[in-house]
């Protein structure tokens, strides 16, 4: 292999090179993952304090909001691929969208599930029909939809191009899901953490929120590794490296 | 120290069974995907492994 060729940003590019490389980089992302976790788990149940208004119930954001970021987080990149898919047509990008949708649902199901025990004990109620949580739920439908018009057109380029429109469409609700705590009035709580400024919250409870963001961002990266090797060796199938690989396993 | 006792640490002052329904919903979910990842390429692999031993007998047929 030439020097000039491996440099190149397209060398990855390609499935046949990308694969033994997503192999090498998943277990540091999982172990990666595992630590974060593990630490964000020691702040967020040993360190951070008792909230004083809340009590201990407060300690499920150390989830919940990690999950909403993530689940809002692999929404964008999923369209970025999608896009990438659309105008380049290149192979890998269709692949990493088909295999960051699985991952991004459940993140959006964990972000509701936690939400709806979070909410019950300090507003009262499981859930209500308010922007921030319509549109998540809204989110949710479309890693589902985009999942469900994929697996229902055969050839594989038409449901590739189907699901990036489909994706690249559902972007606008990312926004939307962000902003909703400012543009309407929401049951829902404004940010306690933004770019501009401080964050109005203790700061141990702050870093556990944020490790654990670390550990799930690390997961999903993990995750995705794995489920794109697998849908390489599905697509590819009908190539002569693929049969090698599959040999070999024997 | 937050917590006096194991029975403090999992009553959660009374929130134990949201704190702890959010926390384990949250695992068994996760654990599903990984399991579902392991499965889904032992799969692969061994679907791909008839489906070229079954080429590989109708190139034989054929010549």
């Amino acid at each position: 292999m030439s020097k000039s060729k491996r440099s190149s940003l397209f060398y990855f590019s390609s499935p046949q090179t990308f694969y033994p490389l997503a192999g090498r980089m998943q277990p540091w992302f999982a172990g990666l993952a595992v630590l974060f976790c593990l630490v964000g788990l020691y702040i967020g149940f040993l360190v951070a304090p008792t909230d004083a208004q809340q009590g201990e119930s407060y300690r499920i954001i150390f989830i919940h909001v990690p999950a909403a970021w993530m689940s809002m987080f692999i929404y964008l990149v999923m369209g970025f691929w999608c896009g990438v898919g659309l105008v380049f047509n290149t192979r890998l990008s269709s692949m990493w969208a088909t295999s960051l949708a699985p991952t991004g649902a459940i993140f959006t199901f964990i972000a509701l599930w936690t939400g709806a025990l979070w909410g019950k004990p300090t507003w009262g109620t499981w859930w209500v029909w308010d922007a921030r949580l319509t549109s998540e739920l809204i989110l949710l439908f479309l890693y589902i939809g985009f999942m469900a018009l994929q697996a229902a057109i055969d050839d594989q380029r038409r449901a590739d191009k189907a699901g990036a429109v489909l994706a690249l469409v559902g972007v606008i609700n990312i926004p939307i899901i962000y902003f909703s705590v400012q543009w309407w009035s929401t049951l829902h709580q404004g940010s306690s953490v933004s770019m501009k400024s401080a964050p109005t919250m203790a700061m141990t409870m702050f870093a556990g929120m944020i490790v654990m963001a670390l550990g799930f961002w690390m997961y999903s990266i993990a995750a995705a590794l794995s489920r794109v090797r697998c849908v390489i060796l599905e697509r590819e199938r009908h190539t002569e490296w693929v049969m090698a690989e599959i040999g070999g396993q024997k | 120290m937050n917590w006096q006792s194991w029975s403090h640490f999992f009553a959660m002052g009374g929130y134990g069974l949201y704190v702890w329904g959010s926390y384990a919903v949250t695992l068994v979910v996760l654990v599903a995907e990984i399991v579902a990842l392991i499965m889904r390429r032992r799969g692969v692999i061994e679907s791909l492994t008839k489906y070229y031993e079954a080429r590989g007998r109708n190139n034989e047929t054929k010549a």
